[in-house]
């Protein structure tokens, strides 16, 4: 590549999503700064939505125009700026689509509980929350080292300031402080892990590292080795494998809730995107199926995923923070979400992509809705710990059932989207004959039902200290409803979405880059 | 008439209805809530009297099925060479119903009708209760209906999350802990199962759909054919077979025999997996152990059965002689220690343990005989335990408490209970004349032909049980009898009815057996004909 693509207004509406939410953010830091101190922030957080609502519109025909391409020539499909450094294909504009629409929910269902007691910044609260999804979506993009670097820098220095937005609380700072340490020390593995890898293969075009990959194996394998075991290592901190998962308690907890359920769903979403990129297109595609890096990769994947199981799991177990218990919760489901990532690097199975985007949906909706029931009720204990959830059923019957399904989700439990979720990974591991990991999986599943179960037996089974009806707030109620009746129609019917997924995202031209 | 109509769909899916029926009705109207229950638990009672009167032995039931995809999830084909056009992992929407799930279905609905009717018992949250009730109902239908490997776990599991609740919220004093260790031991037994199947899909289950496509099925008949025709990969392309990985190796298959073994013990339950059970008996609200020891414990049987049998016959066969030690096991401790119980429902719930072991020593037979009993067996001790707790659920409102050495002398103040608290125990000693004497005697009976020193030792165990359900029977109706229950009134009509239903379906179940074994009669000869075969040559 001896000369860089140059971008063109042409290219404009490939990156509108982006750009849009550039505007946005823009717009909504002037408007916070100039907008008399009187007038109600929520409605920063309604232009945040709309914001969001747009840019996944733009997504939205952007995956419409890929697919009418593709149709038309089976070789498109995907379109690369700056010579590959971004691109827009199914794989990003899925997960795109993913982030934004979970944005939405979560500025959505924050717009009536976000009080300025607690939050007294709360437009600032609204508008980071674009920079960061404007992150994820870079990181789920992009094709060059430094671009995902860049985006991975923008999440994370947005997200350490969202941590940070309880200004009067001793925990929030502190928890934005470990959090800017320990992400901070991530960011440095993960780039100097990259150093090596542009080192050894003299680019930092994805593409131009895949096609030096086989040169490199046999002049420098022990730097190979050091550049991969440091990304990973830096990514496990990032979406808090064991034994990196340290700081996520703290930080959930001490987080404003909605940047708890950001935390949880779209960073790490987005630290996935990034993981599948470099190494499907460097670890997966440029060594052969018996190279013994490659297995080495996959054990230490597979081996950090049951770790992240077993320990986020147990973990929960004794945890009397509501909060504290879903960051666990959210440890072992990483551990879950990074299984199929760590399968495709034995040998091809049937679905490469389609089990952890499926798993990813799932864990986003429920999620969102627990962290939604999660705000209302500790709006009205004034704690976080599990026995404000005694007696919810006498209080609010029906939020009680929708909780239920949503924990039923996590437990794993049929029929909602964690059950299938769970199942086809489940089955990848069968598949490939990793039948300890699927083990592990299992065995996790089933102590994580003493973890949900005891949420579900403080609601139905206690009695609280509040007898009053619980105080709704209606932006919340209806992303509770809207996320429980997605996860269970998630887990009855999934059929057409992973049928849409399935036409539209090919390993071949989404995923892996062939060409420059 | 009802053959154009979805018959077995309409069973399973009935007490949903139902549920969702009581959900949208005012709470405090508990007179509807219940009619409507009563009314949705009988529809099931009423089209499965029906499937029985219509059912012919010698069709297997193939008239009635129901089977349509229920899901049929792409997968990626770009890993595989060659002209696939497309791979897909489907399960199947298919219910089905012959000889082994019949007596089951039949107990199902006759048991969870008693139930409905001594729920009356049921103090608060009668809404919530009725709702719980139904779900599980249409989880256990499900169950004995299901003929996808998938669609069954999922009625499986259904049935964890009601249970969990019924116990937790109306048992007694012990409720919560008894329900979550109900929660961990069956749950850990579904992720033993769960395994298992994938397996069984993952390999068995691959079938061609034509030259091109090619799918992972979870039905149950495609596994069955694939498992008994040894030629089904011979026409696969053998690098792409190596890509799917489909062979099912020795080693997978023992795998994952014992899985469901484990899965099913623990249902059973098989000594050691029982410890749930026995909280489960004493904690629980006596209507839903009726349910419970009734009902779902005939789920692992049917499960032991349908899968272990009809998939393993030559694994399970060379497990025979450990099969029966088990069993034996489970009736000399579940008797021993009954024998010793100073809680009503405890000994009820060891004895439960025993009469179990026996169910193990039918099915360890491998033979015609022993495999009836050890339907038959479950079918009678479901509707004998079933009477049993709703003797319970009765005298504990009466007295308040189920200690042996705090009741005595009822038969005085209560002559109608009594009397049928005799006749339950009586049957379930296995008097002759009672449907717990057929079970037992056609287990055995099995059993003598290849075990006969095992077989001698497990038939003590009746001798126990003539000891223990004499000996707390007695003491609770005999004797002197403490003051405080001298005004205390015998059965209400409410009561009285589905005591005498139940005890006049055992009387009947054992003085005219063939209504049950003529319906089993072409249930096994398949799998047993298969197995003379295949050990044979």
């Amino acid at each position: 590549m001896d000369h860089l693509q140059t971008l063109t207004w042409s290219d404009t509406w490939y990156l509108a999503p982006e750009i849009v939410l550039s505007a946005f953010t823009i717009l909504l830091i002037l408007l916070d700064l100039f907008l008399p101190s009187k007038v109600n922030r929520n409605v920063i957080g309604w232009l945040t939505l709309a914001g969001l609502i747009i840019a996944s519109v733009f997504v939205v025909l952007l995956l419409l125009s890929l697919g009418s391409e593709a149709e038309a020539d089976s070789a498109a499909g995907s379109y690369s700026l700056l010579s590959g450094s971004y691109r827009i294909d199914d794989f990003g504009n899925l997960l795109k689509l993913v982030f934004l629409g979970a944005s939405a929910f979560i500025v959505f269902s924050s717009l009536g509980t976000v009080r300025e007691e607690d939050v007294p910044v709360k437009g600032e609260l609204y508008y980071l929350i674009l920079p960061a999804v404007l992150g994820a979506m870079v990181m789920s993009s992009s094709g060059d080292l430094i671009t995902l670097f860049v985006g991975l820098e923008l999440l994370s220095i947005t997200s350490y300031v969202l941590v940070a937005t309880r200004k009067r609380s001793r925990l929030s700072s502190e928890a934005a402080f470990k959090y800017v340490v320990t992400g901070g020390v991530a960011s440095a593995f993960i780039l100097y892990g990259m150093s090596f890898l542009y080192g050894v293969t003299g680019g930092t075009n994805v593409f131009v590292i895949s096609q030096g990959m086989s040169a490199a194996l046999e002049n420098y394998e022990a730097l190979l080795y050091i550049s991969f075991f440091l990304m990973i290592a830096g990514f496990a901190v990032k979406l808090a494998l064991a034994p990196f998962h340290a700081w996520a308690a703290d930080v959930y907890q001490g987080a404003p809730t909605p940047v708890t359920a950001f935390l949880a769903v779209i960073a790490k979403g987005a630290a996935f995107a990034m993981l599948y990129r470099i190494f499907m297109n460097t670890v997966f595609l440029a060594f052969d199926s018996d190279n013994t890096m490659k297995n080495d990769i996959f054990l230490a994947l597979s081996v950090l995923a049951a770790a992240a199981m077993i320990v986020g799991t147990v973990g929960a177990l004794q945890q009397r923070n509501v909060k504290r218990l879903l960051a666990l919760s959210g440890v072992a489901n990483a551990g879950i979400l990074l299984t199929p990532l760590a399968l495709s690097l034995t040998e091809m199975h049937a679905s490469l992509y389609s089990e952890f985007l499926y798993f990813l949906l799932a864990y986003a909706f429920m999620n969102i809705g627990a962290f939604s029931v999660l705000t209302i009720v500790t709006r009205d204990s004034g704690n976080e710990a599990l026995s404000g959830f005694a007696g919810l059923y006498h209080r609010a019957p029906w939020t009680a059932a929708a909780m239920t399904v949503l924990l039923c989700s996590l437990a794993g439990l049929p029929v909602t989207g964690g059950f299938l979720g769970k199942l086809f990974i489940l089955f990848g591991t069968v598949q490939t004959h990793t039948y300890w990991l699927g083990a592990v999986l299992l065995l996790t599943t089933v102590i994580s039902y003493a973890v949900y179960f005891t949420l579900i037996r403080q609601m139905f089974m206690r009695s609280g200290a509040i007898d009053s009806g619980l105080l709704l707030s209606i932006p919340a109620a209806i992303t509770i409803w809207i996320c429980t009746i997605a996860t269970l129609v998630l887990g009855l019917m999934p059929v057409p979405i992973l049928e849409w997924i399935n036409d539209i995202f090919s390993v071949s031209t989404d995923l892996f880059m062939l060409q420059g | 008439m009802l053959e154009n109509l979805p018959v077995l769909s309409l069973i399973a899916f009935a007490p949903l209805i139902g549920a969702i029926i009581v959900l949208l009705l005012p709470g405090a109207r508990s007179s509807w809530l219940r009619a409507t229950a009563i009314i949705f638990t009988l529809i099931p009672l009423v089209l499965s009297l029906w499937l029985f009167a219509a059912y012919q032995p010698a069709q297997g039931g193939g008239a009635y099925t129901e089977h349509s995809t229920w899901l049929a999830i792409p997968l990626n084909i770009e890993a595989f060479r060659g002209g696939i056009t497309s791979l897909q992992l489907g399960f199947d929407y298919h219910l089905a119903v012959d000889g082994i799930s019949m007596p089951l279905l039949l107990l199902t609905s006759i048991v969870s009708t008693m139930s409905v009717l001594a729920s009356v018992h049921i103090r608060k949250r009668w809404k919530t209760y009725y709702s719980l009730f139904l779900l599980l109902l249409t989880g256990i239908y499900g169950v004995f209906l299901a003929r996808d490997l998938i669609l069954f776990f999922i009625f499986f599991e259904i049935t964890l999350i009601p249970m969990f609740f019924l116990i937790g919220i109306w048992g007694y004093y012990g409720r919560e802990k008894a329900a979550t260790r109900f929660l961990l031991y069956n749950g850990l037994g579904s992720a033993a199962m769960l395994m298992s199947f994938l397996v069984l899909i993952a390999t068995l289950g691959f079938s061609m759909v034509d030259e091109t496509s090619y799918m992972f099925s979870g039905n149950y008949d495609v596994l069955l054919s694939n498992l008994t025709d040894p030629n089904v990969m011979a026409n696969m392309d053998t690098e792409n077979a190596r890509y799917f990985g489909i062979f099912l190796t020795d080693n997978a298959r023992w795998a994952a025999f014992i899985l469901l073994l484990v899965a099913f013990g623990i249902k059973v339950p098989i000594f050691p997996f029982h410890t749930w059970m026995l909280k489960v008996h004493t904690e629980a609200p006596p209507a839903i152990v009726m349910i419970h020891s009734g009902i779902l414990l005939k789920m692992g049987v049917y499960g032991l059965i349908r899968f272990a049998v009809f998939l393993f016959p030559e694994q399970l066969h060379s497990w025979t002689t450990a099969l029966a030690v088990l069993g034996v096991i489970n009736i000399l401790y579940g008797a021993i220690l009954a024998c010793v119980q100073r809680e009503f429902k405890l000994v009820l719930a060891y004895s439960s343990i025993s009469h179990m072991g026996i169910v193990l020593l039918g099915i360890a037979s491998l033979e015609e005989v022993g495999l009836q009993g050890a339907i038959y067996q479950s079918v009678s001790h479901g509707l004998i335990s079933a009477l049993l707790f709703l003797i319970v659920g009765s005298l504990y409102e009466r007295t308040n408490t189920t200690q042996l050495n705090e009741l005595g002398g009822l038969a005085k103040a209560m002559p109608f209970m009594s009397g049928i608290l005799l006749v339950a125990g009586l049957a379930s000693l296995g008097l002759p004349g009672l449907s717990g004497f057929v079970g037992e005697f056609l287990s055995f009976l099995g059993l003598f032909g290849s075990m006969k020193i095992l077989t001698a030792i497990g038939v003590l165990g009746i001798l126990f049980a003539a000891i223990y359900v004499l000996r707390s029977i007695l003491n609770i109706t005999y004797g002197q009898m403490p003051e405080q229950f001298s005004g205390m009134k015998d059965a209400r009509f409410i009561e009285a009815l589905p005591m005498v239903t139940l005890a006049a379906l055992i009387v009947l179940l054992g003085v005219y057996p063939s209504i049950l074994t003529d319906l089993m009669q072409n249930g096994f000869a398949g799998v047993l004909e298969q197995l003379q075969t295949r050990m044979g040559g």
